[in-house]
């Protein structure tokens, strides 16, 4: 009885997770295409929409879809880094000024950073204008601009995780004779998989869905990257008509999303709890 | 000089280093660091030469060198680790949030962007009116190396001349077409209409001076002599011309007259603490403040606890040793959080339409849902809690188990209800490990940007206040203060980002104090 309870709620719990989904799905393979025709359940089953976006010219849906993976790839990974070695320094060392630092960590995420947009435009029309490679319209002013929030996002969570990595470890290695560095790479590297698993993953969903400083900084349609190119696809007079080729976009958008999910999985619950358990 | 850091990169690994065994990869990190950082120079140096910015290049020459000495050295042991990523962190955020915060202290914004020099430029070039019974020249862009130049034909003589910046000069050899455009000139690139409409600003913004007056563009093909209606004096500091003198308010950063109005383009000046005070006293911003702030809280605590409450059923209701199914539940609950959060936002929005939304479908109503302040409120926050519970279920399924079951099973034995057993054992052990969480999730939502932007637009908006909707957030009404249609006040919106962050700073450094752990992190 107690169980049947519990499946009514997880089910009832499921359901709401799922019916907007779902509407995403029927809306994709609606044939019609439109809002107005999209229902719960799909009247009827086509693929145009998805052909229609990757066929469409003045959607260039596949070239987005790879500035996002790329950016979301190389930004996470490079931010896991830097935030894993700043965690290092945080958790194991005693410096001058750690307090104040892990302070103001803290304190610096909790400005509204894109109010900051103005100046960071001025900043890079002044980059454009030197190198353009790294100025507007490119994935790699972005990426920079991107790993600017590398150490305020997860270095608290990597360094809770790491107090967590008994102390005696690094000593033992010290003592055998080990640099910080190689304790860094061959000892604490392997045993932080778990949280690295999990700021991976929330440092990749947040870029996929960053939009505000992209949307600034990139306006070439050939430069876009998924958020800013499906805003537009919607915007204005066409929010009815592309509604079906959004939705399939959307769908297509979750799939690196949900296979960096799978290929983490395992670690994901242990990572997200321990960095927090203990302290 | 990437020779030379090499060099010393050998040597310094080859030196003897006593206690230590020098590895291959010690070497070799050494050297590859070294590399890319002289090879990050090498790139980065000719531009800043060419470009004369010999500050910059200062500062580019001070880092390296500092950097440089940090990886050769043994010391600083922390420092190696901190400083690849905050040298990120200064360059792109702490660097603009305090040059925004300054700007919190000046009138920054559309009307007062440059210097005084520039808005008398303006001022001046903007008031030219058409000199009576001048000629109208038949005008045609070019470009002399890349810098843009007019040929003007005038339509008496036939006679053609070329002005810029400096002053107009007679040129011999042109080709006149019969609209009387040039077509060619020795020495120059005749610009083609699509060139020329792409540089409309530049044409637009080029004079060229005569004796007593300047020659602007009237479009692209006609060009006028004229006067400049107002004039700047340095002797008053005064701008003379209509409805003038104009005296310099260096104050407000606008030249004024006696009736007290001003030109439209002033310059940018200190204000001190006015948009501080203009927050706080002016009635119908404090008025809006307050408003928006309530909301505000309203909205994150409800996302927060919401979130919360219902990812922690779901999880306790799964955490049961007898549950079946609970792997397939897992993925189910957690696809919110893998769906394309922006896109899930536009796709409600969509769903709460009134016409053909799918709510209103399903419950047959018709029911303006994000038009009406209830309903898009409750319409927002159900929104966020559809996207955030997911995460909630991760974390307490995982703190969950790290709660060992003995305790549980030891209150059931001592006669505790499950009731009693949750309230008083499982949800202060899960405080513990989630309170940090909580908290950041806190200041996460409180500027929620991308949840109201993309829903509701801050909106319903009532009829006499377009400036303040039913569901903005500080932050959107902020955003909307700095780039919005009413003209764009970067000064104003600075201050307001300020009271945001001591907000937010706040609240946070509260809560944390009252939690256990943050003692155990400065321990």
């Amino acid at each position: 009885m107690k169980l049947a309870l519990r499946h009514v709620l997880v089910l009832a719990v499921c359901a709401f997770a799922v019916f907007p989904i779902l509407f995403v799905v029927s809306a994709a393979i609606n044939p019609l295409g439109t809002l107005a025709s999209t229902d719960l359940l799909p009247s009827g089953a086509s693929l145009a929409n998805f052909a229609h976006l990757l066929t469409s010219d003045s959607y260039p849906f596949g070239r987005w879809f790879f500035n996002s993976v790329f950016i979301a790839l190389v930004s996470s990974f490079a931010s896991l880094l830097l935030s894993m070695f700043a965690a290092y320094a945080f958790s194991r060392m005693r410096f001058a000024g750690r307090r104040v630092g892990l302070l103001a960590l803290l304190l610096i995420q909790m400005f509204p950073q894109f109010l900051a947009i103005v100046t960071i435009f001025m900043i890079f029309t002044r980059v454009t204008e030197l190198y353009p490679a790294f100025g507007f319209n490119t994935v790699w002013g972005l990426l920079l601009l991107y790993l600017g929030g590398a150490l305020g996002v997860n270095t608290w969570l990597m360094k809770g995780f790491l107090d967590t990595v008994p102390k005696e470890l690094d000593e033992a290695a010290t003592v055998d004779g080990a640099t910080h560095a190689q304790i860094f790479w061959r000892v604490i590297m392997p045993l932080v998989t778990p949280i690295l698993a999990v700021t991976a993953l929330l440092a990749f969903i947040g870029t996929m869905s960053e939009f505000l400083m992209a949307n600034v900084f990139l306006r070439d349609p050939e430069s876009k990257t998924l958020a800013v190119g499906m805003y537009g696809m919607i915007a204005g007079d066409h929010r009815n008509a592309n509604f079906g080729m959004f939705a399939a976009a959307t769908l297509l958008t979750a799939i690196p999303t949900v296979s960096v999910f799978l290929w983490l999985q395992k670690y994901i619950v242990s990572g997200l709890t321990s960095g927090a358990v203990k302290g | 000089m990437a020779l030379d850091v090499r060099r010393e990169a050998a040597e310094t690994a080859r030196s003897p280093r006593p206690r230590r065994q020098i590895t291959t990869a010690f070497v070799v990190s050494r050297i590859a660091v070294l590399a890319v950082a002289a090879a990050i120079l090498l790139y980065a140096v000719p531009p800043l030469v060419a470009a004369g910015s010999w500050v910059s290049l200062g500062l580019l020459g001070a880092a390296s060198a500092a950097i440089a000495y940090l990886y050769l050295t043994r010391r600083f042991v922390p420092a190696k680790y901190l400083v690849p990523g905050t040298v990120f962190l200064i360059a792109f955020q702490v660097f603009p949030v305090l040059y925004t915060v300054t700007t919190a202290f000046t009138n920054f914004g559309d009307g007062h962007r440059g210097d005084k020099a520039a808005a008398i430029t303006a001022i001046e070039t903007g008031s030219v009116r058409q000199t009576p019974g001048s000629p109208e020249y038949a005008l045609t862009a070019a470009l002399r190396g890349d810098r843009l130049v007019f040929l003007l034909v005038d339509p008496a003589t036939k006679q053609v001349r070329v002005g810029d910046s400096s002053g107009l000069a007679p040129l011999a050899g042109a080709r006149v077409g019969i609209t009387g455009k040039v077509l060619s000139a020795p020495g120059l690139r005749v610009l083609k209409a699509p060139e020329a409409a792409a540089r409309g600003q530049e044409i637009t913004a080029l004079a060229v001076p005569t004796g007593d007056g300047v020659i602007k563009a009237n479009g692209l093909s006609r060009a006028v002599e004229g006067k400049a209606a107002l004039l700047y004096d340095a002797g008053c500091d005064c701008v003379r011309g209509d409805g003038g003198p104009w005296t310099a308010d260096e104050s407000q950063g606008y030249f004024v007259n006696a009736g007290g109005e001003h030109l439209a383009q002033g310059w940018q000046v200190n204000v001190g603490l006015d948009n501080f005070a203009r927050v706080l006293t002016n009635p119908t911003i404090s008025g809006y403040f307050a408003g928006v702030l309530g909301w505000n809280l309203v909205f994150a605590l409800a996302s927060v606890l919401g979130t919360f409450a219902l990812g922690m059923a779901v999880a306790l209701a799964l955490h049961h040793p007898r549950m079946r199914g609970t792997r397939v539940y897992r993925i189910v609950l957690i696809l919110p959080y893998a769906m394309p959060a922006f896109a899930m936002l536009l796709v409600w929005r969509d769903m709460f339409n009134r016409d053909f939304g799918l709510i209103n479908q399903l419950l047959g109503a018709d029911i303006d849902w994000l038009g009406q302040v209830g309903t898009a409120r409750l319409g927002v926050i159900l929104v966020n809690l559809w996207l955030g519970f997911p995460y909630m279920f991760l974390v307490t399924t995982g703190a969950l188990q790290a709660i060992p079951r003995e305790l549980t099973e030891a209150a059931a034995i001592d006669g505790a209800t499950p009731w009693k057993a949750f309230r008083r054992v499982t949800l202060p052990l899960l405080l513990v490990a989630l309170t940090p969480l909580l908290i950041s999730s806190f200041a996460y939502n409180f500027n929620n940007f991308n949840a109201i932007a993309l829903t509701t637009d801050g909106g319903p908006f009532p009829a006499d206040s377009p400036q303040v909707g039913g569901t903005d957030l500080l932050i959107t009404y902020t955003f909307r203060l700095a780039f919005g249609a009413g003209g764009a006040q970067f000064g104003f919106a600075a201050a307001i980002s300020v009271f945001i962050f001591t907000i937010v700073a706040v609240i946070s450094a509260v809560a944390f104090r009252r939690t256990r752990r943050q003692e155990e992190i400065y321990a």
